[in-house]
């Protein structure tokens, strides 16, 4: 106790030391907020929670002299309980900065009430490109993909294997309009159509009527412009009524490594599909999933690795700065180089888009896989530069 | 070609027979919702939690006793009827002289529970069942390619809805549960048990629930989350019907599946609304619902 009472006297007299001082209320403390209940539980979820922790605990713990908190909560895919949270945690619970934000309309809230805050997000579950467009923050990151690099990589595909008519079954929010947009755009660029497209609420379990139109439309590529549950069920019923013996093709432009494992090898074989992350990419990555794996019980997909390497670039930027402080730390963060398990010379341009490599995935058949979760082929990396969009095109006011 | 409204006909007959089979889901749970509410005067708002159960006990099954679709769509009504048994026999039933608030409080809370410990076991993701070897592929109707188990769903529910309303509107059986429910004193005292026929009839609505959690498998995912996706539209359902009217929620479940067919065509957006349109519409004009007797 004296000991304690003598370095703190010691610390007030000789200035503190930069750091200690700097960083407010002595913790930094870091929120993970997501949908815990809904069609992203497992997309994001408390396994985002738990990369977030592990990320803490392989920093040490502890960050410029601070100690580091983790909280969570669940934002029911709804803006405006999420901003709840959000005002809540830095008002009273004294959070310095927030990640995950799965659902675009839910990151978009939070980014733009985080702003005014001069607190950092760091994006790694929502899709929309608007984070880093005509919406973007000098305080806000997008981290792990956006809709531009699934349009790339996924619609890119297609459309050179000859689907060159689409048809969108989208989601109708925010994120599905992005998603839509962004690769209808690709698809014209290249050539290509679009055909028609429907749009369905969140959470719908019943996508035949859908589907059927799809069908009607004599569209080539059947692309599902949602996420979670509601893609799951998509390739499901897709299945069921014959949409690939048919002739049409399926993509999947938001599908990742925890709805591939709910879905089953069986129904989701020869699906394409784009992530930034695949836990037997390298041996680095493979030695990071399997320690994920004890931990949780599961593989990770981006958004997991997203988190982890978001939490550990954050960390990292702090303990450059020697502060929590949001422009200090902002800073920071557009300048340092991102290495670590999930990004490879990865870079964050000036409208906060994180830029790194994505990778064009094929799921496999059930007989190609030597072990559960060994779920893909990588077809193709496409260079970050190519899969997120030129800054200067973004809309972003913040480049210029 | 010919159409209406922009619509080729073809199209419109398409979208009709797969709201048909919505309509089928909606018909069974709201049936099962009716049965408790008629009998039992309970608002059981676990429901949806229930037909979620008899999915995850199809699946369960499968994957951990080899038991197939058709033994499973037999067992796990029974299995899951049982529970609903013995929840009624050990909760629900001190809670019938209280307030019917805490009814749906304490439903509304299992259901809650209910869900929370599958998706921390199973994920929100959910689990794959494949339909039954005898009906996988499509048939094709001219119109369009059904594929054949939709075709069974639309069959198994059309009879078992018939049946259980046979059961309890022209049966002797039913005729002392409808007695039992207008004057539990009197029947008692003709030597009936009453509280055995609550609990079975608790256990009726529950295995109905999931019945069509069985039915659903092999048509979404397995997840935890499809009983509360489909439960508030059911609730919609037996309201637009009249609380407790049998005949009222199985005609209704389809007629709503229907309406909901043909607003999938023309606005897509408003799928999920316009069931509530019809019940608020429902509500004002008759509130006791299309087959209500009272209000």
């Amino acid at each position: 106790m004296n000991r304690i009472l003598a370095a703190s006297l010691a610390a007030l007299v000789m200035g503190a030391g930069p750091a200690l001082a700097q960083v407010s209320d002595g913790v930094v403390k870091i929120g993970i907020l997501n949908d815990q209940s809904g069609v992203y539980a497992d997309f994001g979820g408390r396994w985002s929670y738990e990369a977030a922790l592990m990320a803490v605990e392989d920093f040490g713990g502890e960050v410029a002299g601070a100690k580091i908190e983790v909280v969570t909560a669940d934002h029911q895919n709804k803006p405006d309980v999420a901003s709840n949270i959000a005002r809540q945690w830095y008002d009273v619970d004294k959070v310095d900065s927030i990640m995950e934000l799965t659902s675009s309309s839910v990151g978009l809230a939070v980014q733009g009430l985080s702003r005014d805050l001069k607190k950092i997000t760091i994006n790694t579950g929502a899709a929309t490109t608007e984070l880093t467009g005509a919406q973007c923050s000098p305080y806000g990151f997008h981290w792990a993909y956006d809709t531009h690099a699934l349009a790339v990589g996924t619609g890119g595909a297609l459309v050179e294997q000859g689907g060159d008519k689409w048809f969108f079954v989208t989601a109708d929010y925010a994120f599905g309009y992005s998603l839509e947009e962004n690769t209808a755009n690709f698809v014209k660029e290249k050539g290509g159509e679009v055909v028609g497209s429907v749009r369905h609420p969140l959470a719908t379990t019943d996508f035949s009527s859908f589907l059927l139109q799809a069908q009607a439309s004599g569209a080539n590529v059947v692309g599902f412009a949602n996420a979670g549950l509601d893609t799951a069920n998509s390739i499901k019923q897709a299945a069921e009524f014959g949409i690939v013996e048919g002739g049409q093709k399926i993509a999947a432009l938001l599908f990742t490594l925890a709805e591939v494992h709910g879905l089953g090898l069986e129904a989701a074989q020869g699906t394409t599909l784009t992530e930034s992350f695949y836990w037997k990419r390298d041996e680095e990555s493979e030695k990071f999933g399997r320690r994920y794996f004890e931990r949780t019980g599961r593989m990770p997909n981006m958004v997991h690795a997203g988190v982890y390497s978001a939490v550990t670039q954050y960390l990292k930027a702090i303990r450059q700065a020697g502060t929590d402080d949001g422009d200090a730390v902002s800073k920071a963060l557009h300048e340092m180089p991102v290495n670590d398990v999930f990004a490879r010379e990865g870079r964050v341009a000036a409208n906060g888009r994180m830029i790194t490599d994505v990778y064009l995935m094929q799921v496999k058949a059930p007989a190609e896989s030597a072990e559960p979760w060994d779920y893909y082929n990588v077809l193709a990396t496409i260079p970050g530069d190519q899969a997120f969009m030129d800054p200067a095109k973004s809309g972003c006011p913040l480049v210029q | 070609m010919e159409t209406i409204f922009g619509v080729p006909v073809v199209a419109l007959y398409g979208q009709l027979v797969l709201g048909l089979i919505n309509g089928s889901f909606y018909a069974l749970l709201s049936l099962g919702l009716a049965v408790i509410f008629g009998l039992l005067r309970v608002i059981n708002f676990a429901h949806g939690a229930q037909f979620m159960l008899g999915a995850f006990a199809a699946w369960l099954l499968l994957n951990h006793f080899g038991v197939g679709y058709w033994w499973a769509l037999l067992l796990t009504p029974l299995i899951v009827g049982l529970l609903g048994a013995a929840i009624e026999r050990t909760m629900l039933r001190r809670l019938y002289t209280a307030d019917p608030l805490y009814g749906l409080l304490f439903t509304f809370g299992l259901a809650l529970v209910l869900e929370g410990v599958f998706r921390w076991y199973f994920g929100a993701a959910g689990k794959p069942y494949t339909p039954p070897s005898d009906l996988q592929g499509a048939a094709n109707l001219g119109f369009m390619r059904l594929p054949k188990y939709r075709i069974w769903v639309i069959v198994a529910s059309l009879i078992m809805c018939l049946s259980v309303w046979a059961l309890i509107e022209k049966t002797r059986l039913g005729a002392t549960l409808r007695a039992a429910t207008e004057n539990p004193t009197l029947v008692q005292a003709f030597g009936v048990n009453v509280p055995l026929l609550l609990t079975f009839t608790y256990a009726l609505g529950v295995g109905l629930a999931a019945f069509a959690g069985v039915l659903a498998a092999p048509i979404q995912q397995v997840s935890p989350l499809m009983g509360s996706q489909i439960i508030i539209v059911v609730f919609a359902v037996v309201v637009v019907g009249g609380m407790g009217s049998i005949m009222g929620a199985i005609v209704t479940g389809y007629m709503l599946g229907l309406a909901e067919a043909l607003t999938k065509v023309y606005y897509s957006e408003a799928s999920n609304i316009v069931i509530f349109v019809i019940m608020a519409v429902v509500l004002l004009v008759k509130p006791a619902g299309l087959f209500g007797k009272d209000a």
